[in-house]
């Protein structure tokens, strides 16, 4: 600690320990903070309170029983995490996949996104205190939770995707039910946009707090809606499509100011892009299977086998290496929260205690995917 | 009342001094009552009233509509064992919470609920009021410090900044009504609103003195000191039991005070045609907590810099403003009248 000693003031920094049990770091995420006053000095970020090591339990499960640990990763976005572990196993064994089911994967998981992104948006009013927001996001998003539950039981856990297609056919009531909610949503969201979004007071703690530059955003390995927000339209989606985006027609929303209100506002556009993409799927859904052929036992022939798809936090890798036996012999799992939380020490400083807090909420980081 | 007791006492012969106390503890017993009874209500009426804005039902399983959920909260509460933690200022950790609702308390001694009904007809009212509410800083900080904890001190810190500015607007807000009723008495204040409420001839200080007071409130978009995204819980993170609840209840308890306070200088207090002054003033005290509560739950907690801003450079320039507008009207008046005829 230095004293530091001003117009005969004595004044004294000090540490504070925010987590890993504290309302606003979304989990058990910890942060050592020095202040000086409520003004941020220095910050470290303290990791490992959800490690669950669930790479190396991959190791000892076949590969179809590995899809459900997927879904303890980002937990706000279970489908898309099953899509991208099963699209990492399809590739490595040169599998297609009945188109159906790909489409069933594009709207489920576009859905989870959305619901990922409730989340982020309302977590950060609750983080600014409105909490009368975080409510009506939340029930939105209880709804496409019942849409979950009624197709494949789970509603965090999804376990949805299967090596070669998905375990659960939509029926129509279900397709009805999407169609409900995408007819529903649109206003309520505007009724929380009205009550959050263009508040005076939340743009007031949000505008100009903790800028991240492009440059800067490149440079801490950023993915995902964090760095489309400081300007750069990268989304794989549209860069290098996978699955079956190249079908849809929808945009990537860039804003270029990189505070925490542009990486909060860019959450809120990117769910109006995905009720577009789940609007053109369910149009162009086709009859037919959802499993493809595929061998009883899943051996992948030996090698090394990378993928990644862009998830709601950014993007998620899954990088495989086959032995050719029935476990992986090595899964390792690129986590884009992980990689995100990698600049909090550096903006963090000069920031003061509740800006830090708005600034946090903003990156949207998921602990089970930083841990593993 | 008074007599009555003592009358009743004289017959027991029990004059003098213990008289004059039994008297007073039957009065303290009775606002006690009074204020717990309401305090209750008002959180009860807070949770509804949110989770009626948040598309929830809120508490509703006490009791009809679970209007018994706050009894079963306090006797929770009172049953939980006080946790001392390490290092804490024994006295001061200790005192914090009983000077902060004894402060709260003392509030209501002046306040009139009705026609008559008012404990101590004190000349100095709105002062004795003023003073004591600020007393509740004082406990706050005291908690914030003896909890040796760091959280706790950083909301005790915001506290002592975010009260004492807020004290002078809300000071200067009342200035303007002192000046047309002339007196600080509370009854004087309301039956100069015989004909006409002061919310008429004051509007821009009514807005001041809403906006102040929440900030002396802690509540929302003010809540910093208990920050909970920030400061987990401010200066009562570390208190538990009937300590916690000391606090919860001065809270609400200066909820219910400032409520009536705003409705006694500015909305005419108990006066009212057809029903009694008490029904009067109860819809009009609950109508100013619910005012209270719709903007708690609507707005997001505003930053520390900006409110010191709100507060100096725009708060306290309009308070004066209209004191001194005020002032000229008042000695103008006359004289307009005599051009008008």
């Amino acid at each position: 600690m230095n004293t530091t000693q001003q117009d005969k003031l004595i004044t004294q920094e000090y540490s504070l320990n925010l987590g890993p049990q504290h309302p606003s770091t979304h989990g058990v995420y910890r942060v050592i903070l020095t202040l000086n006053g409520e003004t941020i000095t220095r910050a470290e970020n303290v990791v490992g309170y959800l490690h669950r090591g669930i790479e190396k339990l991959a190791e000892t499960r076949t590969y179809a029983q590995v899809i459900p640990y997927t879904d303890r990763l980002d937990y706000l976005a279970g489908v898309l995490n099953n899509i991208a572990y099963v699209q990492t196993v399809e590739k490595s064994m040169g599998l297609d996949v009945e188109l159906r089911a790909q489409y069933l994967r594009v709207i489920f998981g576009e859905l989870s996104r959305i619901a990922s992104h409730l989340v982020c948006v309302s977590s950060m009013a609750l983080d600014l205190n409105s909490f009368t927001g975080w409510m009506y996001a939340f029930a939105d998003r209880e709804k496409i939770l019942d849409i979950f539950e009624m197709t494949f039981g789970g509603r965090l856990t999804t376990n949805y995707a299967r090596i070669g297609g998905v375990s659960k056919d939509a029926t129509p009531e279900i397709l009805a039910a999407i169609r409900t909610f995408l007819d529903t949503f649109p206003k309520r969201f505007e009724d929380f946009n009205n009550l959050v979004s263009y508040n005076k007071i939340f743009i007031d703690r949000t505008k100009n707090v903790a800028k991240i530059s492009a440059q800067q955003a490149i440079d801490y390995g950023f993915t995902g809606p964090n760095l489309r927000a400081s300007g750069v339209a990268f989304d794989l989606r549209k860069k290098a499509p996978y699955g079956l985006y190249d079908r849809f027609d929808f945009e990537v929303p860039t804003l270029t100011n990189g505070d925490s209100y542009d990486r909060y506002m860019l959450r809120v556009l990117e769910i109006n892009q995905s009720l577009r993409i789940i609007d053109q799927a369910l149009k162009q859904l086709p009859e037919g299977p959802i499993m493809s052929k595929v061998p009883r036992v899943i051996k992948p022939p030996v090698g090394e086998t990378f993928h990644q798809i862009e998830g709601s936090k950014g993007l998620l890798g899954f990088n495989l290496v086959s032995d050719g036996t029935v476990n992986p012999s090595r899964l390792h799992i690129h986590s884009p929260s992980f990689v995100n939380i990698g600049i909090i020490p550096h903006i963090a400083k000069g920031l003061i205690i509740q800006d830090f807090i708005a600034f946090i909420a903003s990156l949207d980081f998921v602990l089970g995917e930083i841990d593993r | 009342m008074t007599k009555f007791l003592l009358e009743t006492m004289a017959n027991f012969a029990i004059t003098g001094f213990f008289a004059d106390l039994i008297v007073v503890l039957v009065y303290f017993v009775l606002l006690l009552l009074f204020i717990i009874i309401n305090v209750m209500l008002v959180v009860w009426v807070e949770r509804r009233v949110c989770a009626f804005y948040q598309e929830r039902l809120g508490p509703n399983r006490v009791g009809p509509f679970g209007i018994l959920q706050s009894v079963v909260d306090a006797v929770k509460l009172i049953s939980k064992e006080i946790i001392y933690p390490k290092n804490v200022d024994k006295w001061v950790y200790f005192l914090a919470p009983i000077i902060c609702f004894i402060s709260a308390l003392l509030l209501y001694t002046v306040l009139p609920f009705g026609k008559g009904l008012v404990l101590v007809k004190l000349n100095v009212g709105l002062l004795f009021f003023v003073a004591f509410s600020s007393t509740t800083t004082i406990s706050i900080l005291m908690a914030g410090w003896g909890s040796n904890n760091k959280y706790s001190l950083l909301g005790g810190m915001r506290t002592v900044a975010q009260m004492i500015s807020y004290e002078i607007p809300l000071l200067l807000s009342m200035f303007g009504v002192i000046m047309l009723a002339g007196s600080l008495n509370l009854q004087d204040i309301v039956n100069a609103q015989e004909h006409r409420w002061f919310i008429n001839l004051q509007p821009l200080a009514f807005i001041i003195f809403i906006i102040a007071s929440i900030a002396e409130l802690n509540r929302a978009p003010f809540d910093l000191p208990e920050a909970e995204q920030e400061l987990v819980a401010g200066y009562h993170t570390e208190y538990s039991g009937m300590q916690f609840a000391f606090f919860y209840l001065a809270e609400y308890a200066n909820l219910f005070s400032l409520s009536i306070l705003c409705t006694t200088i500015f909305l005419g207090g108990y006066l009212g045609p057809f029903f009694p002054s008490w029904i009067w003033f109860t819809v009009k005290v609950y109508g100013v907590i619910l005012l209270y509560m719709w903007i708690r739950w609507t707005l997001p907690r505003i930053r520390m810099d900006k409110m010191m801003k709100l507060n100096w450079k725009f708060l306290i320039p309009l308070s004066l403003l209209n004191i001194v507008g005020t002032g000229v009207a008042i000695k103008a008046w006359p004289y307009i009248q005599q051009l008008v005829r």
